[in-house]
């Protein structure tokens, strides 16, 4: 089981969690704007990261919070969390 | 006393003897002992079969790595627990083990016909040859290898055990309480780290039980270990866990410890907790497994008497129990020689040291001539003899690449060592890197993935004083890792026993052939044939030949044979062993019991059951109840003995001409307040929210942003910035979760907080023509007049003084209402409901019925007229969608022109041509008779039943293009035929609505 720090309530276990796909993924502010392949892109496609993956966690049985995380999914080590809102961060050696 | 045990020594009791039953024969054995040593002391090494070729075996060593003493020990018919290791089964009184894969003895086993047949049976034979004919895997094959294989048999009786689950944080985990082990907790311990020692055994003490001439800083090692252990128990951030074992290396540090709590005792107290799932969360893990010797491999190395030579020193040092009177010694390693000379002098005659190595310690061969013990050098063994016990050793010698064949050595025991093999097992689960060291001939954990040190034998350091100072130094880091800085002491430790040499592969043998029946793997029959087989029909993989041959497989995870199986097949394919590659290690080290895993979660408490505040009134009245999600709904109430059909149609008539009352508490509540409640309300539903009126409410659907209908409920607006949002009730969780998802992370500029109300209302729903006058009397400061409250109305005002929400609203196409009250008050306001309307012959209706009257009346269940794919306009409710909004989650998908094509499936009604028929849910449905398959197939059943109030069954169903079809005909092909139906509006019932507006 992973280990999992809510940015407001500090380091919890998995089970505590709901994944909430990948991050950064912004509703369209006027989706009828969007032509048919712009709204699928939107819709269905994903990075499908292999190494560092920005994805959302929601703390269900906690503060029940959205937040974001930087995760290695070859490793499973969780490299930032960080509040829905802020910018990626940068992590150590430049690596996006 | 036994003619194997030995007069003194050994951590047994010799005061305390044991009566037990092995295979129905009594035996005695010693406190102290297990169920392998005890039989041991009995002269009885034939223990088990092997699981393919049902081998007669004996012990081949002495702790969890034993593959072949596989027991069930029987406490009573619910506690038979099979495949224990007879090596790790503490002795108790009383205690009855029976060998298993034998029949109809150990002695005589007719299964063993498998290992004549063994040039049948190579490797992969299972994969090959029951392939054919297709028939008879079920009724031949299956049954046939079943009854010949498996390993034990199950408890004929459900579990009565309790089984403990325990979460524990530490800032050293350290596995194993060998040397480096205690070393390691006495040095993290010292720094002021929170310290969990475990050990798999009943006694801690690792290598130092089976060395009685150890001295650890000037005092034998016995009295040291006890000092250690003394102070680690007095330690208060020091927790000791014996019969523990870390069985799982999950990601993050978290260690899965299985601690047996009373499986060694006479007789467990009543109730007590049998195990304990442990979940460690370390900061730093600190693994101290210690090695496993290696077996030699060389034909018919599986005879009953031929062991580990650690194992026979194990059996002589700690339980005093000698392994044969003439015992062989075949060896690649110094320390098998000091195993052979405590032997002797413990009375055992040594039969010959045959060393696979030419060169050997001067020092240990002029030893072994002063006990006058013959040492070949350069040997091989070409095989044994023996049935049930070995009887002699058949030498060769090797000289060059030539092995020339030598004579028999009688014997009654074989003891061998191929040297040691590091234990990477843990250090593996955790994804670790493991290291190849040359000089070794052994891989060692290399680059750890998680917060992980390893300490002593099982990263490849041998000695005992090495042992020591490796677990104290690796100890003090693992503190200074967690956050405890420490200082690093030394100890000062002599033993008997030397630490060199080593082999990895097979004996030679004349010609390079692979012998015959030279085991690598015990427990699941591997030998060198299979590995040369599986190589020459093309598995080159390590990864492969492990699945094809089974090697290193099951509940042993290659303990004894891995390292051997891949030096093997490096040999073979000619590479170097590190390029061959490891296979993985797999959890759990040793088995464990579903029990333990299992721990409070049984029974009751296997999940939690959600009941309403009415459960118990509908209980007392003879509801049937089913399961909906977690909640239990109550399905129908039978009457003297009626059946489930007689009573919902007695339920749905009475309510149709009088009065039902109905437990709705179970649909999903949330509350959506704030000065944009409305406009998110907007965004998120199909319908318009912003002229719903303060005290209207209104039928919502939700869509996901792929334009398919996700939930749906009556919104009531309570006032301008706050509205009362119902949701189906399995839904209730994800639309709350889905709302919060948007709130939060993408309309961050509305000002709008949710409530999860659904366990604070308890809703009753009264509906039929006599509703009205049945809550009148009960209620006070609302006005139920259908001008004052007409359909879709709410109202605040109380009922019995008590706060309520009253909707009226109807599910069943009558003049319906449904009341909302704090849950503490449900039951009482439904028994005040209940009782006023006894004069207007109410009936209580369960979900069944409700299911029934929505469906006369048309009105869709989300999930079951809906199926993930279906639009709002696909079910017929293109009417909610407020069309002229800007965006709602789901509108953009709609209007992708294949989400509006006429040949959408499209919900419908149907009528089946012969009224009594009622058709199946989920029965495919086709536009023309007589069809075969493969057919086109148009829609399906989504609901039906029959419908009392009409006099016919009824059915919804979606079918392509189907609102297209009213009236046509339409056929649902079943295996007695096909049965025509009538397209026809989905509202079967009061299609004008006036009952519902009464
Ligand atoms: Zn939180």
């Amino acid at each position: 089981m992973l280990q999992i720090q809510c940015p407001y309530c500090g380091v919890r276990p998995e089970s505590e969690f709901a994944y909430g796909g990948e991050a950064h993924i912004a509703r369209p502010t006027d989706p009828s704007t969007l032509n048919d392949d712009q709204w699928a892109e939107f819709l269905y496609m994903r990075t499908n990261t292999k190494g560092v993956h920005a994805e959302r966690w929601r703390h269900a049985r906690g503060c029940n919070r959205f937040f974001n995380a930087l995760r290695d999914t070859t490793s499973d080590r969780f490299l930032a969390f960080y509040r829905t809102g802020e910018p990626r961060p940068v992590l150590a050696g430049g690596k996006p | 006393m036994s003619a194997f045990r030995t007069a003194t020594g050994g951590r047994i009791d010799r005061s305390r003897v044991i009566e037990f039953e092995f295979d129905g024969v009594r035996y005695t054995g010693l406190a102290g002992d297990t169920l392998a040593s005890a039989l041991l002391a009995n002269g009885v090494h034939l223990m088990g079969r092997s699981f393919k070729y049902h081998r007669p075996r004996g012990v081949l060593g002495a702790g969890a790595e034993e593959p072949n003493a596989l027991v069930g020990v029987w406490r009573d018919e619910a506690r038979y627990t099979p495949n224990l290791r007879a090596t790790t089964v503490e002795l108790y009184a009383g205690l009855k083990a029976e060998s298993q894969n034998r029949s109809p003895s150990l002695t005589v086993d007719k299964g063993s016909v498998n290992s004549l047949l063994s040039p049948f049976i190579p490797a992969g034979f299972y994969y090959k040859t029951f392939m054919w004919p297709k028939g008879a895997w079920k009724s031949l094959y299956e049954p046939a290898i079943r009854e010949a294989a498996g390993l034990g048999r199950a408890p004929r009786l459900a579990d009565p055990d309790r089984y403990g689950n325990r979460h524990a944080h530490c800032d050293v985990l350290v596995i194993g309480a060998g040397p480096a082990g205690i070393a390691a907790a006495r040095a993290a311990a010292a720094a002021g780290a929170s310290v969990i020692l475990c050990d798999e055994q009943a006694e801690f003490g690792g290598s130092l039980l089976a060395d009685p001439t150890a001295e650890i800083d000037g005092q034998p090692a016995a009295q040291w270990l006890a000092a250690s252990l003394a102070e680690l128990s007095a330690a208060s951030r020091v927790t000791l866990l014996g019969r523990t074992t870390a069985f799982g290396y999950f990601p993050h540090n978290h260690v899965g410890l299985n601690q047996k709590l009373t499986d060694h005792l006479d007789k467990p107290a009543e109730g007590a907790i049998r195990e304990r799932l442990w979940q460690v969360r370390a900061s730093q893990v600190l693994i101290a497994q210690g090695a496993i010797e290696r077996p030699l491999v060389f034909p018919g190395n599986d005879l009953p008497g031929i062991l580990l030579a650690s194992a026979a020193r194990t059996y002589l040092n700690r339980y005093g129990v000698r392994v044969g009177e003439q015992i062989a010694v075949v060896t690649a390693h110094d320390a098998a020689y000091q195993t052979a000379f405590e032997l002797k002098a413990a009375g055992a005659g040594i039969a010959v040291i045959a060393d696979v190595r030419a060169d050997v310690d001067a020092a240990l061969l002029e030893q072994a001539a002063g006990l006058g013990i013959t040492v070949r050098r350069a040997a091989t063994v070409l095989g044994t003899t023996g049935k049930l016990r070995v009887t002699g050793l058949v030498l060769g010698s090797v000289s060059g690449e030539a092995v020339q064949a030598g004579d028999t050595i009688a014997c009654d025991a074989v003891i061998m060592s191929g040297g040691f093999t590091p234990s990477v097992h843990l250090h593996s689960q955790s994804r670790g890197k493991l290291e190849w060291q040359p000089a070794l001939g052994a891989f060692v954990p290399g680059e750890a993935a998680e917060a992980t040190l390893s300490a002593g034998a099982c990263r490849g350091v041998f000695g005992l004083a090495a042992v020591l100072n490796d677990g104290a130094a690796q100890g003090a880091a693992a503190a200074t890792a967690a956050g405890h800085g420490a200082g690093v002491r030394t100890y000062q430790a002599s033993e008997a026993a030397r630490h060199g040499g080593g082999f990895l592969g097979a004996l030679p043998q004349p010609g390079g052939k692979p012998g015959k029946k030279a085991f690598l793997d015990w427990q699941n029959d591997v030998t060198t044939r299979d590995i040369a087989l599986a190589i020459r029909e093309g598995f080159v993989s390590v990864e492969h030949v492990k699945r094809y041959t089974t090697n290193g497989m099951a509940t042993d995870q290659g303990k004894t044979s891995n390292m051997n199986a891949l030096a093997l097949v490096a040999a073979t394919l000619g590479k170097p062993i590190p390029e061959c590659g490891l296979t993985t290690f797999r959890m759990p080290y040793t088995p464990v019991t579903f029990g333990s895993f299992a721990g409070y979660s049984r029974g009751d408490l296997f999940e939690p059951v959600r009941r309403t505040a009415i459960h118990d009134w509908a209980r007392e009245h003879g509801a049937v109840f089913e399961d909906v999600g977690a909640w239990k709904r109550a399905r129908y109430f039978p009457r003297g003995g009626e059946d489930m059909h007689e009573a919902v149609n007695r339920e749905c008539i009475a309510l149709r001409h009088g009065c039902g009352i109905f437990d709705a508490s179970t649909l999903g509540k949330i509350e959506v307040v704030g000065p944009d409640a409305a406009t998110f309300l907007e965004r998120l539903y199909v319908n318009s929210w912003a002229n719903l009126k303060v005290g209207r409410s209104r039928y919502g659907i939700l869509c996901r942003e792929d334009g398919f209908v996700y939930d749906d409920g009556v919104i009531a607006r309570l006032a301008e910035d706050r509205f009362h949002v119902t949701t189906t009730t399995g839904g209730a969780a994800r639309v709350y979760a889905f709302m919060e998802d948007y709130l939060q992370t993408e309309w961050q500029d509305l000002r709008v907080w949710l409530t999860s109300i659904t366990e604070q209302y308890s809703v009753i729903a009264v509906q039929g023509p006599n509703a009205r006058r049945v809550l009148e009397p009960l209620i006070e400061g609302v006005d139920l007049s259908a001008t004052a409250l007409p359909h879709m109305g709410v109202a605040t005002g109380r009922i019995l003084g008590v706060p309520m929400r009253l909707f009226r609203v109807s599910f069943t196409g009558e003049l319906g209402f449904e009341v909302n009250v704090p849950a503490d008050y449900g039951r009482a306001v439904w028994e005040a409901i209940f009782a006023s309307g006894e004069s207007h012959g109410i009936v209580p209706y369960g979900t069944e019925a409700m299911h029934v009257l929505r469906a006369e009346k048309g009105y869709i269940i989300v999930g079951q007229e809906t199926d993930g794919t279906l639009t709002p306009d696909d079910a017929g409710l293109g009417w909610a969608i407020g069309r002229q909004k800007a965006d709602f989650v789901g509108k953009r998908s709609l209007a992708r022109a294949s989400m509006q094509t006429a040949d959408r499936k499209q919900l419908v009604g149907l009528r089946t041509v012969d009224p009594a028929v009622v058709l199946e849910e989920g029965a495919q449905i086709v536009d023309s008779p007589g069809q075969t398959p493969p057919m086109r197939l148009i829609g399906h059943v989504t609901s039906s039943y029959h419908s009392a109030v009409l006099g016919h069954s009824i059915a919804l169903a979606v079918v392509r293009g189907g609102r297209a079809r009213l009236g046509h005909t339409l056929y649902v092909p079943m295996p007695e035929g096909d049965i025509p139906v009538t397209v026809t509006s989905t509202v079967f019932y009061d299609a004008d609505g006036a009952r519902l507006h009464g």
